[in-house]
Formats: C-alpha cells, sequence, structure tokens
C-alpha cells in the first residue's frame, strides 16, 4: 500500500529520528538513575527552548512515521483498503500529534 | 480446512521473516505506548501530583520489568530500522543475518543498561 | 536400503468446482524417490483424475512448483528422504495464486503483474545497427546478470507473505525482472520502468522479509533486486527535482 512518496516520507522520518532516539536514551538511562520524579525532571526541561524545539521535532517526526506505519498494518493485516487506511493514518497522525505537542509543551512552556 | 492451513508456518522460519515479525510488532507496540507516554507527560500541565503519583508507582520491580520490555522493542525498532535502511541504501550485502543478530543483541545491551540504571 | 516398499501417507489438495480438500494416497517409497515420483504415482496408480503440471522433470522449467510441507518448491528436486516427516507428506498447489483444478494454479497474474513492472524489453536500436557492445564487467551487467535467470516458477510469489496480504503488490518475480532491465544499458524504458514500480503495488511495499530469496530454486535475490529498485526510484524522485 505504500506509493513512492510515502515510502520516502516514512524512511526520511526514521532516519531523522536516529540522531533523536540516541540522545532520547541517553537521557533516560541518566535520568532513571537514583529514580524519577516529576520536580527532577521539569527541573531540566522547563523554560529550556532547547528542549521544547527538540522534543518538539521528535514528536512531529514520530507521528508522520507512526501514522504511515499503523496505515500499512492496517491495509495488510486488516484488509483495508485505501480509503479507510487512510482514514486510520490521518486519525493516528493527529493523536500522536496533539497529545505529543501538549506533553512537549507541558514539560518544556507549562 | 483450506489449502493454506497449517501450511503457513514453515516457510517463514528464518532470521529475515522473524526480524521482520519483530520490526512490526515493536512498531505496532510504540505506536500503542506513545499516546499513553504522552498523557502521562501532560500532566505536567494539569497535576503535577498525579505525574509523581506515577512516577512513584513505575519504581515497582514489575513495572521496571515491563520498562525493561518497552526499551528493548523501542530498541529493536530503532536498530532494525537502521538495518533496514542499510539494506536498502547501502549496496547488498550477504551478512544481512548478521546485521539481524546485531540489531537484536544492541537493543538488549540499551535496555539492559537502561534496567540496571533503574535502581 | 530399508525404506523402499514402505508405504508413505501422502495427502494431496484436491479441487474440482463441486468440492476442496485433502485427499489421503498410500505411496510406496522408492530408492531416489522425488515429490513429482509420487504425485506421478498416485495419478498413474490410484486416482487418474489428479490433475497437475510439469514438464521437463529435471529442474529447468519450474513448472512443476507446488507446496510442499508448506513450502514452495520445485517437486522434481524436492528428494522425499529429505522431507519426508513422521511418514507422512502434505501437496497442495502454490499459494497466493487462485487454483484451477487440484494441484494447477492460474498463473495468469503472475504474468499480468510482470507486465505491469514493466518486465518487457524496449529495444532501442533496429537490427540494421551494430550490436550494442555490453562490458560484462561494468557494475549495471553485473547486477543484471545477477537477476536474469528467472524462469517464471512462482515459488518466490507463493512465499511472499506482502503477496499474501496485498493483492496490488507486484510480487518479487517481476521486480527482480524490472530490476534486471534498469540495469540493461540497451533497454529504453527506464523512467516508465521506474514509474510502474512505484505504485501502491510497487517495490516500496516490499518488507525485506527475504522468503523470496530463501525459496528460490536458481539462487536468484529479490530482495537485493528491490532495494536496488528502491534506491533507482529515491534517486529519480530526487534527480528530477523532487
Amino acid at each position: 500500500m505504500l506509493d513512492l512518496k510515502l515510502y520516502i516520507l516514512q524512511r526520511a522520518t526514521a532516519l531523522a529520528m536516529a540522531p533523536f532516539m540516541v540522545a532520547h536514551l541517553a537521557v533516560m538511562i541518566y535520568a532513571v538513575q537514583g529514580g524519577l520524579s516529576a520536580s527532577e525532571i521539569l527541573g531540566r526541561t522547563q523554560g529550556s527552548v532547547g528542549w521544547a524545539l527538540f522534543y518538539g521535532l521528535f514528536v512531529l517526526a514520530a507521528s508522520i512515521h507512526g501514522s504511515i506505519g499503523v496505515r500499512v498494518i492496517a491495509s495488510e493485516w486488516l484488509g483495508l483498503k485505501r480509503g479507510p487506511a487512510g482514514i486510520v493514518m490521518a486519525t493516528v497522525f493527529l493523536v500522536l500529534l496533539t497529545m505529543g505537542a501538549r506533553a512537549v509543551w507541558a514539560v518544556t512552556m507549562g | 480446512m483450506g489449502r493454506d492451513d497449517g501450511m503457513i508456518r514453515p516457510h517463514r522460519s528464518h532470521p529475515l521473516w522473524y526480524a521482520y515479525i519483530l520490526h512490526r510488532v515493536s512498531g505496532l507496540g510504540l505506536a500503542v505506548f506513545l499516546p499513553g507516554h504522552f498523557y502521562v507527560l501532560g500532566l505536567a500541565l494539569t497535576d503535577q501530583a498525579a505525574l509523581d503519583g506515577f512516577l512513584s508507582w513505575t519504581d515497582q520491580t514489575i513495572v521496571k520489568v515491563a520498562e525493561y520490555g518497552l526499551v528493548f522493542l523501542l530498541g529493536t525498532h530503532f536498530f532494525g530500522g537502521l538495518r533496514i535502511l542499510a539494506l536498502e541504501f547501502l549496496p547488498w550485502s550477504p551478512r544481512q543475518k548478521t546485521f539481524v543478530a546485531a540489531s537484536v543483541v544492541l537493543a538488549f545491551c540499551v535496555s539492559t543498561t537502561f534496567f540496571l540504571s533503574a535502581r | 536400503m530399508a525404506t523402499a516398499g514402505k508405504l508413505m501417507d501422502v495427502s494431496v489438495w484436491r479441487a474440482d468446482g463441486k468440492r476442496e480438500g485433502f485427499d489421503a494416497f498410500q505411496v510406496p517409497r522408492q530408492e531416489s524417490q522425488t515429490i513429482l515420483d509420487v504425485v506421478t504415482w498416485i495419478q498413474q496408480n490410484a486416482d487418474p483424475s489428479l490433475a497437475y503440471r510439469f514438464s521437463c522433470r529435471v529442474g529447468m522449467c519450474g513448472s512443476c512448483a507446488m507446496m510442499v510441507n508448506g513450502q514452495p518448491r520445485w517437486t522434481c528436486r524436492t528428494h522425499v528422504q529429505k522431507v519426508l516427516k513422521d511418514n507422512q507428506l502434505k501437496i497442495a498447489p502454490l499459494r497466493n495464486l487462485p487454483v484451477i483444478r487440484d494441484l494447477v494454479t492460474d498463473m495468469t497474474e503472475f504474468f499480468d503483474k510482470w507486465v505491469a513492472a514493466e518486465g518487457v524489453f524496449h529495444g532501442t536500436k533496429t537490427r540494421d545497427e551494430p550490436m550494442a557492445p555490453i562490458n560484462h564487467e561494468s557494475p549495471e551487467r553485473i547486477e543484471a546478470s545477477a537477476a536474469i535467470e528467472c524462469i517464471n516458477c512462482a515459488v518466490c510469489y507463493a512465499a511472499c507473505d506482502v503477496v499474501a496480504n496485498n493483492p496490488d503488490y507486484l510480487g518479487p518475480a517481476a521486480l527482480n525482472r524490472a530490476w534486471a532491465l534498469v540495469n540493461d544499458v540497451r533497454d529504453g524504458a527506464d523512467s516508465a520502468r521506474l514509474d510502474a514500480v512505484s505504485g501502491s503495488g510497487g517495490c516500496h511495499n516490499c518488507h525485506s522479509m527475504g522468503n523470496c530469496m530463501q525459496f528460490c530454486p536458481n539462487e536468484l535475490n529479490p530482495t537485493a533486486s528491490i532495494a536496488g529498485l528502491k534506491r533507482a526510484t529515491v534517486k529519480a524522485f530526487f534527480g528530477r527535482g523532487g
């Protein structure tokens, strides 16, 4: 069900996320030591434009990448045709983007 | 009984097929996990006490084991994805099975490091 | 050997428009016996109504391809002693293709997809011009030669799970041929071919699960060919200005 344009978008967002992934894993391994707390996390991220940009772009790329992936699964495993599969993709995209953007806002600017 | 019943499994038992199914399952798992992850982080906006409550709930060993699994899935999807990008955009290498094994091992290393860091 | 003369339990898929299902046969075991020998024995000694395809019976034509114990294989090149399990065999028509009768599949869609992928040579010279000088050591010719030996047996098509899940998917054989022609410097249809393999059934649907490469009796590698098509289509996309 993937044509050239969706494929390029999928692979490009995958590649774009590679450095974000490495950074996120490193931060998580660092942050989880000694236990997690809201104040500790927010102490690092609050007011930071840098973290907002970092996680904002990460969320955007993940929303595109994930929604295309779920579309493929919907068409191959649930047999959805082009129209319904497109609706599934758009829904997943919007859910991930809005909830992700809200989360980024919550920990950086909120 | 269809002509394919019980016939599907044998042709799939090789490393590259397992890599495909692992990549698909981990991707689906991540897509399901992320909204929950985003919701919890969003609590920083509306209900910091709930966020703290949730974070201390995650201190339990059983949750840490679940997180281990989650980070492992993330790792296999990430390293497996790099493997796929290499397969598609770099010249063909006959060592595809080695790359599959390497991506699983790397994912295991990362998730174990995470688990051991979480004291 | 003590195996000759023993009877094997063989299940064979039957379909004649009225009923469908596996029929059970008891077939004598022989030395150096192939699955094609087993099917032929059944038709000649047990049930003359059994329909199946074969031609060369020496592993050159690909006509005898069937599902043997769940795996797509050439039956003339599959020795019973290699696949016999608990004295049982299960023989069915190739997966992912409609069945005409019993073990005979309708290969029409397989060949239609071959054409749809532009697996067709488009010459650019006339017979009055000199022959094209092809350098066999050039990178393109090495790629084309590696992919050229496909005899359209459809084993890869039967093995592929994307073919099973996506009716539009052109399939490993058609795409492998498209790649061979992309690398053929004598062919003039490059941009049409790249377009042909970029639709909703195109090369970008391949998940590199490698069943095709695993089962191709000619040891071809459609997974690698399809990866090549992905590179070629992406290059063309950005080359044309995106």
